[in-house]
């Protein structure tokens, strides 16, 4: 603290009060452009050939997808650039009825947390797997912010396979930063909190309060996700993150806010000094405090819910210990450089050499370099240290200032051709700057008030300088209305001249904050098309029509059910009585691309199936009311999808209704079914 | 609207069940290798008759393999029985009672791994999809799956009827 003030007075340019006239200023200006400039026309900013660059024929594909977070829809969204046409959308941690994520009995427990079930997040910034420091398209991954984990996403069946939850940290928007050879994913808490959680007043903040940097191992073969160690940090709100590429391979660099140490009014409160603290965290060096066991273990509670790739079946495990490492203990593996006023963005370039710090109050940007802090770090060029973390000297980290860019900077990614792309709310634009003379060279409206911007591969080492897409907050006249509320609008430009060119618009769905956008080809050839049917290890499976049944065991009946077009199997059943609690699982056994079949029964009180060729889906059923219920495909599959449907018969607790099953003339009790068998085998 | 859709059941219902009879009547009227739903077919060229696929030329054995029976089994019961019954009897598609003796195995195992091909260009395939109405699903059999198939079907002929791969030309 005592530093940070003595940081201020040394490096100020202005006192407090004059600090928050110049955001109220700026505040007033922004409002002043999108009422003044609402209708504001894109058309003189549009180029005669703009369609036919976003035009992709019918028939033909799209160039790179684009993967964007849904932000409070918990999910993300697949896109087809340079289209913007929707591909689909893929949920990760809201509950799905529209193919029963989250509702069948397989994907329940992918919602499990240390808090019980919790069946919605808001999903912030995706990362896909790098290998080398260029996107290899494996997995994605994205960040759960409010109850805090960590999914991925298999990127060959485009399904949720795993979700982590990280624990003792609130908020989990810093996450979840990818390192260039996918080794960690690391994350930050966005709010303080006490660790562990403990019954305190809120204002012994700085007493009590903590934050937490999370180091997330992946194993490589799977993809699997586990806690490796949690660095336990001062109590900031730690913001967004970035490792570095190539020479800063090894280190992480986070943007932190509320150095103050505000627990109220923080747009106030957390908006006092002149710089807030960016961490600089060599986690190489971690890796070795952990080697030598200078950790201390510690009990927690989090959750670790894994999709089994054979059976298909989600299990959720309860995890009951972490590993934390001290800065205190452990001298050389985190500093804090000095950003100005309450950064957001926090950018590494290509080559891994400068680091962008974007403060958001700041009408510039500084830009530090790797080799400059590094030598800093060499000669102890520190100025003073908060809580024991040495603080870099400000202007020897250092590499120059973008000087008046535009109002409010937010994130910033590259072209590979030297050149950054920073958007800006408060002034509604893109603009481009000159990495190495940090000049300013172009700048475009957006449409409005953009959050992040995604270059294809515009995080990696090779950066496909083609397309940016930026991601704006606010939508206003753009569209047709619908009413309060609008479809987030993304805008795409070509970045291949000199001048950037707007293409398109187009509405996205939920907030999508953070995107990423790969190269078709990574992704396509693994498309899998459908499951091996022989693969299948479901226990409830059926391979086969043969092979379905009705079982009872007590009070629970198993349904082994098959789909094919165009008939279920069994599609008659009887002898369910009420009290019953019945367990449809269906097996289907196309083998053929395209081919899911959908599987709902009146009045069931959780969702449908969707079950994709070669795979077996469970939906859990409690009839309500006797009589005889209707159950049908719901999705379209063939000329005769309409026939496909079938009865369950449900009859009083009491009755002698026998049990029986079967399809077309072959329905029957267990016995006339061993019978069948025993003449067909004899 | 009801009545339009009580007609549209009974005419859907009736073109199965008329599909179904025609292919057992004819199946039980003919002793020969055609039934009657070869017998428009049978008039194209003999490479028509084997199908469209990369199955050019099969050389059967007079022999049974056992082991492939057995393979052969294990698919069709994962993968085909849902619609072909072992019979002669119809129901979503043909029985497969006497296809050995209807048709040549080339065509069977064409029809098999070369699914939309066939329902594509081949007049047999086509005609027996305007019976059946519903499209065969590509069950992704590899070749070497579609040959164990084959001899099951083989045995499955000579089990039910005493004789099999009367469609089978040499060569």
């Amino acid at each position: 603290m005592r530093h940070i003030k003595k940081a201020k007075t040394k490096l100020s340019y202005k006192t407090n009060k004059m600090k928050n006239y110049l955001f109220i200023s700026l505040i007033a200006f922004a409002a002043s452009i999108i009422a003044g400039c609402g209708q504001r026309d894109s058309q003189n900013v549009i180029q005669g050939d703009a369609a036919e660059q976003v035009y992709v024929a019918p028939g033909e594909y799209d160039e790179f997808y684009c993967f964007m977070s849904g932000g409070y829809s918990g999910q993300i969204t697949a896109y087809g650039l340079p289209s913007g046409r929707l591909l689909k959308e893929v949920p990760v941690f809201s509950k799905y009825p529209e193919n029963g994520y989250g509702y069948s009995e397989e994907t329940k427990a992918m919602f499990q947390t240390s808090y019980g079930e919790v069946p919605w997040d808001d999903s912030h910034h995706i990362e896909l797997s790098q290998t080398d420091g260029n996107f290899d398209g494996r997995w994605l991954f994205v960040n759960g912010n409010n109850t805090p984990r960590i999914a991925r996403v298999d990127l060959s069946t485009f399904e949720t396979v795993e979700i982590l939850e990280i624990p003792d940290v609130a908020g989990l928007h810093c996450a979840p930063f990818i390192t260039e050879n996918s080794e960690y994913l690391v994350s930050g808490t966005r709010f303080s909190i006490p660790i562990p959680q403990k019954d305190v007043s809120i204002d012994s903040y700085k007493e009590n309060f903590k934050g937490l940097i999370n180091y997330v191992s992946l194993d490589q073969e799977h993809g699997h996700m586990s806690l490796a160690f949690q660095i336990e940090m001062p109590g900031f709100n730690y913001d967004l993150a970035r490792n570095g590429k190539g020479k800063s391979h090894g280190w992480s660099f986070l943007t932190t806010y509320n150095s103050e140490q505000a627990h109220t009014l923080l747009e106030v409160n957390a908006s006092q000094m002149d710089k807030d603290l960016m961490a600089v965290v060599n986690w190489k060096k971690a890796e070795e405090y952990m080697e030598e066991g200078r950790f201390t273990e510690r009990e927690t509670n989090y959750r670790h819910n894994v999709m089994d790739e054979e059976t298909g079946i989600a299990e959720s495990r309860k995890m009951t210990k972490t590993k934390i490492l001290k800065p205190e203990d452990c001298p050389g593996m985190v500093y804090f450089v000095p950003v100005p006023k309450s950064p957001h963005g926090c950018d590494v370039d290509p080559t891994g050499e400068y680091i962008v710090g974007n403060g958001k109050l700041s009408a510039d940007m500084s830009v530090y370099s790797f080799d400059k802090i590094q030598e800093a770090i060499a000669n102890e060029d520190f100025d003073g240290d908060f809580e024991g973390i040495p603080i870099i000297n400000y202007e020897s980290a250092l590499d120059g200032i973008v000087k008046k860019p535009g109002l409010g900077p937010l994130h910033t990614e590259f072209d590979g051709k030297g050149n950054a792309y920073t958007t800006f709310f408060i002034s509604s634009e893109v603009v481009k700057w000159d990495v190495e003379t940090k000049e300013v060279l172009d700048r475009q409206s957006t449409f409005y008030s953009p959050g992040h911007l995604v270059i294809p591969g515009g995080e990696t080492k090779n950066p496909d300088g083609k397309y940016l897409v930026a991601m704006n907050k606010i939508t206003k006249d753009r569209y047709l209305p619908t009413g309060p509320e609008l479809a987030h609008s993304a805008q795409l430009f070509d970045i291949s001249g000199e001048k950037m060119k707007l293409l398109l618009d187009f509405p996205t769905k939920g907030e999508p904050h953070y995107a990423q956008a790969i190269k078709a080809d990574k992704v396509q050839p693994n498309a899998k098309k459908f499951f091996r049917i022989e693969d299948n290890k479901h226990p409830y499976r059926a391979q086969g029509e043969s092979k379905t049944k009705v079982e009872r065991d007590g009070k629970n009946v198993h349904v082994y059910m098959t789909a094919i077009r165009s008939h279920l199997a069994p599609d008659n059943i009887e002898g369910i009585k009420m009290g019953d609690t019945v367990y449809f699982h269906l097996t289907n056994l196309e083998q053929d691309w395209d081919v899911p079949h959908g599987f709902a029964i009146q009045g069931a009180n959780n969702a449908e199936l969707l079950v994709m060729p070669g795979q077996t889906r469970t939906l859990k059923y409690v009839p309500n009311r006797v009589g005889v219920l209707a159950m049908y495909c719901t999705d379209f599959c063939s000329a005769l999808h309409q026939e496909m449907s079938g009865y369950l018969r449900v009859s009083p607790e009491n009755s002698n209704v026998k049990l029986k099953w079967g399809l077309s003339d072959e329905f029957g009790t267990k016995e006339d079914w061993r019978k069948l068998q025993e003449e067909a085998a004899g | 609207m009801k009545n339009l859709m009580g007609i549209l059941a009974l005419s859907i219902l009736f073109l199965i069940f008329s599909c179904g009879g025609s292919e057992n009547g004819g199946e039980a009227s003919s002793s020969s290798s055609s039934g009657s739903i070869d017998e428009s077919s049978s008039a194209e060229a003999a490479t028509s008759s084997k199908g469209v696929g990369e199955i050019k030329n099969l050389n059967l054995d007079d022999s049974l393999n056992v082991s492939m029976v057995f393979k052969g089994k294990q698919i069709v019961d994962m993968k085909c029985a849902s619609c072909h019954k072992l019979t002669d009897k119809r129901v979503v598609g043909p029985g497969f009672e006497g296809v050995t003796n209807r048709r040549q195995p080339e065509w069977i195992m064409n029809m098999i791994t070369n699914t939309d091909v066939m329902l594509a260009e081949d007049p047999t395939a086509q005609k027996l999809l305007e019976e059946c109405l519903t499209r065969m699903p590509n069950q992704g059999l590899s070749v070497g799956d579609a040959r164990d198939v084959l001899e099951f079907l083989r045995q499955n002929d000579e089990a039910k009827l005493g004789k099999r791969d009367e469609a089978y030309q040499e060569g």
